[in-house]
């Protein structure tokens, strides 16, 4: 036991009230967007600051919303032109205001990124944690390599390849590399290291397949990890600008923040409009990143464990 | 995990194993190899040719590298995004680790609600997140121009976007908000696992708080220092989205990441000198490669 001494105690408070004042101060531009987005044009031009809107109006949500319209949904089906020779779509549902297309396409995109990386992630983490094979130390080797490097960097022959492919300018070119990150079979790969050997064992002499073995034993005892490696791979997808940038060229294929990007690049005054956008574009992540916080949390420890 | 000698697995068995693993690993392999691998060695290929958007080029060896020791504009990137590491990359480790011996001992509810609130700049989105800076340092209807004006500390308003030598520390500043919340996280989950024993033992002894953090605490947190070196460094590397949306590079921002973008896709005197902009690539790779065994190297000695 130790005696907290006057001096201790009187670092504890202060260090909250820092702490306090800090977190308001990392929360203010959040503040910022909901309430810009909610200003009335007179408060968002007023030279004295207006903490507070006068008055909440949706007058700005009005504004987004109509500003461009596209069909719902549009999907390119990926490699259709390297056969057929022209691209085909899918087309699906009413016409909608263009921001909620761009909401669509972003969860599109993010959702199909997930269930990728999930699923070529958990085999490749469990081949890399527990089968002994020529190569793998090689491979091990690469993939660490590669997760040190800026993905920017390699930008501009994946745009060539992904012409050469047909898939610029299609929600795929942005999947597809993010796929390929390998920081996923980094993460599923300590996670399978806690799989005890017998079990596999026992699997096998008990005559279970490869494929059986997988499903039945490796995937459930590996699920935190997927769980984990799920939300981080889609708040990741949903916010990875620089990307969405370089591959998407056509409005009815941007992204939320491309679009709002965009729109900021047309009409960088027009602050109540942006603010809304820029609401619009926030709120779905961050409520998925706090229902989900825990294997966020967990995802982003487990990466760094002998990282 | 100890390694299984070879000789004691035959050589069917190793053959399977090869097999089955390689039928786990295609998957990820095709995505790997074809999104990852592949553009990387055709980086490096490019940076050696004259290559650009309609023309393959010819080979030109490390011409297009002796270019860039000439040139202005990317010694000055360099040199921005230099500063940009050197600055962050300390303040970030220093403030998270701060943060974190502070809460990490906090009941659950306020652990979380702290260590959630410094992650949101994060979640939020670099857009997001940049629209609505952008809005407070502007020029006419920012706030930090009329909370300074109304407090007295400035006459004028600022430009701080638009004035050289200011913007580069707001953009800091931002990438700072924006930075700190990973750090975080992981530091909270370092200092939770320092052996306690230790910790006791020591307090017993008389040790003052200083003493147990620096000599008990710190070196059992160093790997995971080092890794929040490393990925700060490649995050501060890579700050792109702040300097795209806030100057295009004005206002002496540019930054070896946006002008490879500008070479690639914004009209230069050479509309897309795609040698050229690998080049630059190849080296911000070899920068952060010897960055990160650098970081590796010292925190081993120690």
């Amino acid at each position: 036991m130790k005696i907290t001494s006057g001096r201790t105690k009187a670092y504890r408070i202060l260090s909250v009230v820092v702490l306090i004042v800090l977190a308001i101060l990392f929360l203010f531009p959040l503040y910022w967007i909901i309430t810009g987005a909610f200003k009335p044009a007179v408060d968002i031009y007023a030279t004295e600051p207006v903490w507070f809107p006068s008055e909440w109006t949706k007058a700005n949500f009005d504004k987004l919303f109509g500003m461009r319209s596209a069909p719902l949904w549009e999907l390119a089906v990926p490699f259709s032109r390297a056969i057929t020779g022209e691209t085909v779509y899918f087309s699906v549902g009413p016409t909608v205001p263009g921001a909620i297309r761009w909401l669509v396409n972003t969860v599109f995109m993010s959702v199909m990124a997930m269930i990728l990386t999930c699923l070529t992630a958990a085999m490749a983490g469990y081949a890399l944690a527990k089968k002994r094979f020529v190569g793998r130390t090689l491979l091990f080797s690469l993939i660490v390599c590669a997760m040190a490097l800026p993905k920017q960097v390699i930008l501009i022959p994946l745009i060539r390849e992904m012409s050469a492919l047909h898939l610029v300018n299609t929600l795929w070119a942005v999947i597809f590399p993010t796929v390929g990150w390998p920081f996923g079979v980094f993460l599923m790969k300590q996670f399978a290291e806690g799989i005890p050997g017998e079990i596999l064992e026992a699997a096998r002499v008990d005559g279970a397949g490869e494929i059986r073995t997988f499903t039945t034993i490796v995937l459930p005892m590996v699920k935190p990890g997927v769980g984990a490696l799920a939300i981080f791979t889609f708040i990741n997808s949903w916010n990875d600008y620089f990307m969405q940038l370089v591959m998407l060229s056509s409005n009815a294929n941007y992204t939320i923040s491309l679009g709002i990007a965009t729109m900021q690049a047309e009409t960088s005054v027009d602050m109540g409009l942006l603010m809304a956008g820029a609401a619009l574009a926030a709120a779905p992540i961050i409520i998925v990143f706090l229902i989900f916080q825990k294997y966020f949390t967990q995802g982003i420890t487990m990466g760094a464990v002998k990282g | 995990m100890a390694k299984q000698p070879r000789s004691t697995m035959s050589r069917a068995l190793v053959r399977r194993e090869t097999i089955s693993g390689y039928m786990f690993l295609l998957p990820s392999l095709i995505f790997f190899l074809g999104f990852v691998i592949i553009p990387m060695f055709i980086c490096i290929y490019t940076s050696l040719t004259s290559a650009n958007m309609n023309d393959p080029g010819s080979f030109v060896g490390f011409q297009n590298f002796m270019d860039l020791f000439h040139d202005k504009t990317f010694m000055m990137s360099l040199k921005n995004t230099f500063l940009i590491v050197i600055v962050s990359v300390p303040t970030v480790c220093a403030f998270s680790l701060w943060v974190s011996s502070a809460i990490y001992k906090m009941k659950g509810p306020a652990l979380s609600a702290f260590r959630c609130i410094f992650y949101l700049p994060v979640v939020t989105g670099s857009v997001a997140v940049t629209v609505v800076w952008k809005w407070m340092f502007d020029n006419y209807t920012g706030l930090f121009n009329a909370v300074l004006k109304g407090s007295g500390v400035i006459k004028d308003n600022i430009n701080f976007l638009g004035t050289p030598g200011i913007a580069i520390w707001c953009i800091i500043l931002i990438l700072f908000t924006t930075s700190v919340g990973q750090p975080i996280v992981l530091y909270v989950s370092a200092l939770g696992n320092v052996d306690q024993s230790l910790v006791e033992a020591a307090e017993v002894d008389g040790a003052t708080n200083m003493q147990v953090f620096w000599k008990i605490k710190w070196p059992q947190i160093m790997p995971t220092t080092l890794y929040i070196l490393v990925i700060t460094t490649i995050n501060s590397f890579q700050c792109f989205a702040l300097i795209q949306l806030l100057t295009q590079g004005g206002s002496d921002t540019n930054t070896v990441m946006y002008y490879i973008y500008y070479t690639a896709f914004k009209l230069t005197e050479q509309a897309g000198h795609f040698g050229y902009a690998n080049a630059m690539g190849v080296i911000l790779a070899i920068f952060i490669g010897l960055l990160s065994a650098l970081q590796f190297r010292l925190a081993k000695e120690k």
